[in-house]
């Protein structure tokens, strides 16, 4: 059994965080009635034996995670909350002053002051596991630490474990976004995923919060539903207000991980995400949709997905986690991760429905990965997660460009980065132009399939 | 004679346990003494408490899937994998060629030799080894690839079967047809026959003959085991004299693959009922053995749809014209086959129509290409049955689609940054591309 890591990095970070691990637990406790520490929970949770007496008292295990925001509220929220026998203090790394929104406060001034440090904690968490495959970092595109020092974290991870995977949740800020600099921090942090990140989940703001709104309007429609206290008991603690949008990034990294987990008789293992679905280094951009999309509260009085239906949901407009419609776009690859009763015969009887109404890249009409687990997320008989491939993920990195080049003909808030030791005018010319050209890159395989597909040309064998 | 088996990846350990399963309940089930003597012996060994041990080695990078094989084969209480005789890893080769050939395989190359070494050990008399693999995944076709390679080593003298399954044409992984091209190229050097199932036509078989509503991995998986098992079970060969312990994969390697150019060998096999229709069914060997005759020359891979249009073309004609008539005629020509037959009144059964010279090449005579087990032991509750293995132009196309479909991929270069990675270079890609048109040349001339 592998285990991974989360590095969370920054307030959006370890808040998504924070309901990772709440419901990473209760999926486990669900599937794990007597309580025993077994495999499946080894993967990010570490044992500690209890025999030797801890400075805090009871507690049997330990998460996998690495902890680091510049400020102190929602770690400290975290350590005191109903979560707290879940992390010691050797994992957290706080300051108390924030990085002020400004991604180069985060990426060269903390980074270089708690270079170390970050290292250190994530060596010993590393040294908890005796196979580690994968580092899940979650961060925020907007802010500062997140998107600073988080994309800083990346480096060092790659530095450090070159040969650990790194996964990457990115948060991308809405257009009307409070951060009046969060276009900077994102083409700034993209320049760094482009480079040192294996696979990034792009999630947009926005996206759940429209999710959110039609969730809430259908949930009123009487029906059928799931048992509302099996999926929201206290365990969390009363719902904050973006515990909503955040269940819906955990329950994207537990289907994710549910694999690796669990037993299925259609295994995919992490390493095997970005071996079928990067079929160039840079375009590691996978688009995620989710069905049933489940919150903590809000669906659970909506009738349960029947499989096809399931299926149709993940490739609609409406279920993917960034504002983009796949359908209309090219798929380089896809991926299609079940969980829970759906059988072999589903999944292909789906891909063989749905097919013709997806246009592939031509040399990959093929493109499916397909994995199935058996065991279902809590509350649910089945789920299924889409990660896509698709040239459509441009559109947010097109808008972002064009909001990043609004602020930054004007120069605007530009002397607060360059003030920063390490900083220099040049990074914001190389961030914008390695976005520039990954959009590029994405639109020239847009333009290719748009010429009619056909063999290249064979060997010949003399005979 | 004993078969060593050695199960790579989770297809192969999922598969191999059906394999154990269906021979261990068909040695049980068994008349005839000497017939159950000669499968136990060939795939097991009994232990001093009189258990039977297969004579089998559990090759995985994950443990899940041996963990799961091994309790599956404890629980049947009729036979278990040997307690020491599985080597896994934590870790998966991650669906990458590469990965498991150039970096699993030889980091624990020793481990590996040594578990085959103890079982070959085992064996008073070694027919061979048989390897059990699928070609799409990363364990399975690149640690497979290298653990055949050093077999091929350390036995050179011995035969060794490598059991393939090809994977569904729309894929089960993005880059199978990366995996499978790099698979077969090496393969083609080091094995002696490579025996194919497509997970297509087994799926086939599953949905249509056997009227599966819900068809999972352990209905495929068993279907195989079936036709396998039909083929490694003791049988009587034509100069074996009532004799079943003679050398299977020695027999099996002699009469198909008589040319080094040609090692790719289907199977088929015909009674394949669901068992709710099995009382309704009655078979006589004229009947099986003309449909199975048919299926093979149209190439059909089962007992539905076959087209009886199809004949085979009269003897000896030009070669260029009949690889082109091929196409048109849908006529599948064959360089050898062996028919097994299995169950009562076996000895009566007259295969005329396989021995017919139009369905061989103008260079392999009839009686040199054709030839024929048979045992009067009834296999897998058919009364009577008959399995074709055969080295024919069937592989052709789905051979072709798989070289096709990676070499549109490789033209983009898509992916070979992962397979760069791990020490496998764009010119060891174009080196398999290269053996593998030659095997596609080499069938499509066939005549």
């Amino acid at each position: 059994m592998t285990q991974s890591i989360v590095v969370q990095v920054g307030q959006c970070g370890n808040q998504v965080g924070c309901r990772f691990w709440d419901l990473a637990l209760r999926e486990h406790a669900h599937v794990n009635k007597k309580g025993v520490y077994d495999e499946a929970l080894g993967s990010f949770f570490r044992n500690v034996d209890s025999r030797y007496c801890h400075p805090w008292g009871q507690r049997s295990t330990c998460t996998l995670a690495v902890l680091v925001d510049m400020e102190e509220g929602v770690v400290n929220q975290i350590v005191q909350g109903p979560l707290r026998d879940l992390f010691d203090t050797t994992q957290l790394l706080t300051d108390v002053s924030g990085s002020g929104n400004n991604w180069a406060v985060g990426h060269m001034t903390y980074g270089s002051a708690y270079r170390d440090q970050i290292v250190e904690k994530v060596r010993r968490a590393a040294e908890h596991c005796d196979c580690l495959q994968c580092f899940f970092l979650i961060h925020s595109m907007g802010g500062g630490t997140g998107s600073g020092l988080g994309t800083r974290v990346l480096g060092l991870l790659e530095e450090e474990f070159p040969e650990v995977c790194r996964i990457v949740t990115s948060v991308y800020p809405s257009d009307e976004d409070d951060v009046i600099t969060s276009p900077y921090n994102s083409v700034l942090a993209m320049r760094e995923l482009t480079e040192h990140a294996d696979c990034v989940l792009p999630v947009e703001n926005q996206s759940l919060v429209e999710i959110l709104t039609r969730v809430r309007l259908l949930s009123r429609a009487p029906g059928p539903g799931v048992k509302a206290d099996l999926i929201s008991s206290p365990g969390g603690g009363p719902e904050k207000p973006f515990d909503s949008m955040n269940n819906i990034i955990a329950n994207l990294l537990l289907n994710l991980t549910s694999s690796a987990r669990f037993e299925g008789c259609l295994n995919m293992d992490l390493n095997e995400i970005s071996m079928n679905l990067v079929p160039f280094p840079r375009l590691h951009y996978l688009v995620p949709s989710l069905a049933p999309l489940y919150s903590l509260q809000a669906d659970c009085s909506m009738a349960p997905r029947r499989p096809d239906q399931m299926f149709s949901d993940v490739f609609s407009k409406d279920h993917q986690l960034i504002r983009a419609d796949p359908r209309r776009s090219l798929y380089l690859a896809c991926a299609l991760l079940g969980r829970g009763d759906l059988l072999l015969s589903d999944l292909r009887r789906n891909i063989h429905r749905l097919r013709s109404s997806l246009s592939f890249v031509s040399w990959n009409p093929e493109g499916w990965k397909t994995s199935l687990c058996s065991v279902a997320p809590v509350g649910h008989t089945h789920s299924l997660l889409a990660l896509a491939n698709n040239t459509c993920v441009k559109g947010t990195f097109s808008a972002l460009r064009d909001r990043y080049a609004r602020l930054y003909r004007k120069k605007a808030h530009l002397h607060h980065y360059l003030q920063e030791e390490g900083m220099e005018l040049s990074l914001f010319s190389q961030a914008s132009e390695s976005l520039s050209s990954l959009i590029e890159e994405y639109d020239l395989l847009d333009r290719a399939s748009s010429s009619c597909p056909h063999d290249a040309p064979r060997l010949q064998i003399a005979t | 004679m004993s078969i060593v088996t050695v199960q790579l990846g989770q297809c192969g350990n999922q598969v191999g346990q059906e394999l154990f399963d269906v021979i261990c309940k068909d040695a049980r089930d068994g008349q005839k003494r000497g017939y159950s003597d000669a499968s136990t012996a060939r795939f097991f060994h009994e232990t001093t408490t009189g258990d039977l041990t297969s004579r089998a080695v559990l090759i995985d990078m994950e443990p899940k899937v041996i963990n799961h094989s091994m309790s599956k084969a404890a629980k049947s209480g009729r036979w278990r994998y040997g307690e020491k005789s599985h080597f896994s890893q934590k870790q998966g080769s991650g669906n990458n060629w590469a990965n498991g050939y150039c970096v699993h395989g030889p980091r624990h190359r020793e481990a590996m030799e040594d578990l085959v070494r103890r079982e070959v050990e085992r064996c008073d008399r070694l027919a061979g080894v048989v390897t059990m693999m699928s070609v799409a995944g990363g364990t399975g076709s690149g640690v497979g690839t290298y653990v055949t390679q050093c077999l091929r080593e350390v036995y050179p003298n011995s035969f060794i079967l490598n059991h393939l399954t090809w994977p569904y044409d729309s894929g089960e992984v993005i880059v199978q047809n990366y995996n499978s091209v790099l698979t077969l190229s090496h393969l083609y050097g080091l094995s002696d026959a490579i025996l194919v199932h497509e997970n297509d036509t087994v799926h086939r078989i599953c949905a249509q003959l056997l009227n599966i509503k819900h068809i999972s991995f352990g209905d495929v998986n068993r279907v195989i085991a079936h036709q396998l098992a039909s083929v490694l079970q003791p049988a009587l060969t034509t100069d074996s004299y009532g004799d079943y312990s003679r050398n299977p994969l020695g027999e099996l390697v002699s009469s198909l693959a008589c040319h080094p150019e040609y090692k790719l060998l289907s199977v088929c096999g015909i009674p394949q009922v669901a068992s709710s229709s099995m009382a309704y069914s009655v078979f006589s060997w004229p009947g099986l053995l003309k449909h199975l005759r048919q299926m093979l020359i149209s190439n059909t891979k089962m007992e539905e749809g076959i087209d009886w249009q199809v004949r085979a073309p009269p003897v000896h004609c030009g070669g260029a014209e009949w690889a082109h008539s091929f196409r048109t005629t849908g006529f599948n020509r064959s360089l050898a086959n062996l028919l097994i037959l299995r169950g009562k009144d076996v000895f009566s059964a007259e295969a005329d129509g396989f021995q017919d010279a139009a369905l061989y090449t103008s260079w392999l005579p009839p009686r040199e290409a054709f030839s024929m087990w048979k045992s009067p032991v009834s296999f897998n509750q058919y009364e009577k049955s008959a399995t074709l293995v055969s080295n024919s132009q069937t592989l052709l196309k789905p051979l072709d689609n798989m070289v096709r479909k990676a070499w549109n991929m490789f033209a983009s270069r898509a992916y070979i940054h992962q397979y760069t990675k791990f020490g496998i270079a764009e010119e060891d890609f174009l080196d398999s591309f290269t053996s593998l048109e030659q095997v596609i040349s080499s069938y499509t001339q066939l005549c």
